[in-house]
């Protein structure tokens, strides 16, 4: 017997059917009949400050799970506060469903009170969108949607939903199947290919592992530490791929690109065979284009047919799941011993040993690199850590260990200031029983700064750590290198008292500016049941390094201030 | 170069978007789209006419097969494509001039669709270009007005199209799993 109920009550029960257990969201006119029906719903529904950040909150638990993150905003407002969130999750590959209410169907395109046309304005934001235009399609379109989200490359799906949609009463029927013509999710990959992949490994001299995100969002992290164990292969990975192998293993060497470490960067333009893994040859990553890996022979994997060849050619183009692709691999690559190459895995040793990142540490002030360390200490590789996007997120991708997937938690591609504390909010929620890190510049910090409300009203431990430079310090670092140091607009000279902030919000906060007390005063932080905001004063004018300037080739590093080429 | 893209989509609000948006965001400027449903109600049949970079037209045509209302989007060409145009045209020619413009017409094969004493309205169609030359002749004759209904493109090479089949939902196949039976 179908059951008689609004749109609102039919949308929280597809929501539990996609197992939703909290979404993140701000609640306005058009969705009150939305509100009403989360009354007495056992969903769990986490009130932020800004729809951007309910967004970013989404994400953030989305990253620290894999699940399908959920947020939710009302009209016209609402709708377009969740853009820089939508667009980040479709660079990163995040699998996000973002509900916005609608005005009702008859006042679409009469310019209503908090109208917007989110559906128009989010096409080129999101995977897919769909406006809802009558209720009986309403529970079809929710299931599209957390499908769309979750599979294949994952992404944001937006549904526009009207006012009057949610009020309707009508029949729930259960939706058991989901029919769309046009999505194909490629599978286990082309065996040829894989075989013609599995030999030109085995050949190889000096091969080289390029993990990404999509090791990530494959859950595909356990084949590949079989596939570098195995073959005996070193491994790269990239921003986006932080924690797809273990910081700690053996074959791993770092991140490469515009500030990846030495070694990567090197062995990226030695290497004979580049084995690319769920990556989309990010411009931060290849440099000079023309230049990177230039006797690289290319294994290209990617679930995404429009990311193989979209940048570098590759020799042997694999369409598939990663997870998938490496399951086969490695059982052709079992008939092959691992070839001893003692010669190439002695210079990728040398090159780390030569140059391995710098951190700094000096008496008379508190140097970023020495904070970053000193939380990567703390963390053991097993917190989560969020950032925002800077130099703190550089160094923070350059200094600390992650022994396992979804521990770093960045915005990536889209680069989103205000992306770390929102996130962390996400992170918490999806994983109560992590150490959670939220590492701000105070550029990004104030981006964000309402979010400390949630955090407080939710006793959300989250470690708020303010990389505090009193500038915005990758722009400067910049402006320092690029425009003969003319700093313009960089300077934040105006930072609130961390302690007397953290105590408005009716939880602990302090300041600290000498290196010998740093430790004692992130010790305080951990401790602290509750959340905790400290407010590093750190060197003003210190660069991230190694850096190759843009458009160069990531073999001709900025070591430091002095120029070193090959 | 000029080339015709054949798409092949869901009849959905939106969808027509989503394809031409592919093209806009790159900057590529379209110089001719139709659109209409094919046999099937469910889907339409668009043949976009396009100058797009010939180092990335295989992604712009990725790109496009990414869509999810996309079911197959390909590029056609002489060898794989039969395309014609249609060209809507009205002349004003002097009344001395009429018989003239009739015989041109002949050689064109063009059909009257419209005659009256201020002049003649005809159809005519072609490949892309050859109707340029039909409206060369006319405008020789006198004050023409031309409406051309864009390039449309039907494959001749036999391809298959891929249909996705239903899938269960994560509900139905949580029940299924509970049941141990597929679900009817």
């Amino acid at each position: 017997m179908p059951t008689q109920m609004n749109g609102a009550q039919i949308l929280l029960e597809c929501l539990a059917k996609e197992d939703v257990d909290c979404f993140f969201g701000y609640p306005g006119g058009v969705t009150l009949p939305l509100y009403d029906a989360l009354y007495d719903h056992p969903i769990k529904h986490i009130l932020v400050r800004h729809e951007e950040n309910a967004c970013f909150a989404a994400e953030g638990y989305a990253r620290a799970t894999g699940k399908v993150g959920v947020c939710c905003a009302t009209s016209g407002p609402g709708a377009t506060n969740l853009i820089t969130g939508l667009v980040d999750s479709m660079m990163d590959s995040i699998p996000i469903v973002a509900i916005t209410g609608q005005v009702s169907s008859h006042l679409i395109g009469s310019d209503a009170f908090q109208e917007a046309d989110t559906f128009g304005i989010t096409r080129p934001c999101t995977k897919h969108n769909y406006m809802v235009q009558k209720l009986e399609d309403l529970p079809r379109i929710i299931h599209e949607a957390f499908y769309l989200a979750a599979t294949g490359r994952p992404g944001p799906v937006l549904v526009d939903i009207p006012k009057d949609i949610f009020q309707a009463k009508g029949d729930y029927i259960p939706v058991s199947s989901i029919h769309l013509p046009g999505y194909k999710i490629p599978g286990e990959g082309h065996a040829g290919q894989i075989r013609r992949a599995a030999q030109l490994i085995a050949e190889s001299e000096r091969p080289l592992v390029y993990a990404g995100g999509g090791i990530i969002a494959a859950n595909a992290s356990a084949e590949l530490r079989q596939l570098v164990e195995s073959q005996d292969l070193p491994a790269v990975t990239t921003l986006m791929g932080l924690g797809a192998l273990s910081s700690d293993d053996p074959h791993y060497i770092s991140m490469p690109g515009m500030h990846g470490s030495y070694a990567a960067n090197m062995a990226m333009s030695d290497a004979d065979v580049l084995i690319a893994l769920g990556v989309r040859f990010d411009d931060r990553v290849t440099g000079k284009l023309a230049a990177f890996a230039p006797n690289a022979k290319v294994i290209h994997v990617d679930i995404d047919p429009a990311e193989v060849g979209k940048i570098r050619v590759p020799d042997i183009p694999i369409v598939g799941d990663v997870k998938k692709v490496l399951q086969k691999l490695l059982k052709v690559l079992s008939e092959f011993p691992p070839k001893p190459r003692r010669s190439w895995i002695t210079q990728i040793n040398t090159w780390k040993r030569e140059h391995p990142y710098d951190a700094p540490r000096v008496e008379n002030e508190i140097k970023p690199q020495h904070l970053i360390s000193e939380i990567d200490r703390l963390s053991g590789g097993q917190a989560i850590v969020t950032t925002d996007v800077g130099q703190h997120q550089m160094w923070s991708a350059q200094l600390i260990r992650f022994n396992e997937p979804r521990l770093w938690i960045n915005s990536g591609g889209l680069g989103a200031m205000g992306f770390g504390l929102p996130a962390a909010i996400g992170a918490q929620f999806a994983r109560p029983d992590k150490l959670v890190f939220s590492i701000v510049g105070d550029g990004g910090f104030q981006m964000s700064i309402p979010e400390l409300a949630t955090i407080a009203s939710y006793g959300l431990p989250i470690k708020i750590i303010v990389m505090n430079n009193g500038h915005l310090g990758m722009v400067r670092q910049w402006q320092e290198l690029f425009y003969q140091n003319r700093l313009s607009s960089v300077k934040l000279d105006c930072f609130p008292d961390a302690e007397k902030l953290a105590g408005a919000y009716g939880f602990k906060g302090s300041t600290v500016s000498d290196p010998s007390k740093l430790a004692a005063a992130l010790d305080v932080a951990i401790k602290e049941p509750g959340p905790y905001l400290l407010n590093v004063q750190v060197t003003s004018f210190e660069n991230v390094y190694p850096m190759v300037p843009a458009g160069g080739a990531i073999n001709q590093m900025v070591l430091g201030p002095v120029m070193v080429t090959k | 170069m000029l080339q015709v893209i054949s798409v092949l989509l869901e009849n959905k609000p939106g969808a027509l978007l989503r394809v031409t948006g592919l093209l806009s965001a790159r900057g590529y400027n379209i110089e001719s789209l139709t659109v209409a449903r094919t046999i099937d109600p469910e889907f339409s049949r668009m043949t976009i006419v396009v100058d797009v970079d010939p180092n990335i037209r295989a992604q712009v045509i990725k790109q496009m097969n990414k869509l999810i209302n996309v079911i197959q989007a390909s590029e056609m060409t002489d060898d794989t494509a039969a395309c014609r145009e249609m060209v809507l045209l009205h002349i004003r020619p002097e009344h001395r001039d009429r018989a003239a413009v009739l015989k041109e017409a002949e050689i064109f094969s063009a059909r009257v669709v419209d005659s009256s004493v201020d002049g003649f309205a005809f159809e005519v169609t072609g490949g892309i270009g050859e109707l340029e030359e039909f409206i060369g002749v006319m405008q020789s004759y006198g004050e023409i007005e031309v409406t051309r209904s864009g390039a449309i493109a039907v494959s001749t090479e036999a391809r298959k199209l891929r249909m996705q089949p239903p899938v269960p939902t994560r509900a139905a196949q949580r029940q299924e799993e509970f049941d141990g039976v597929p679900n009817a």
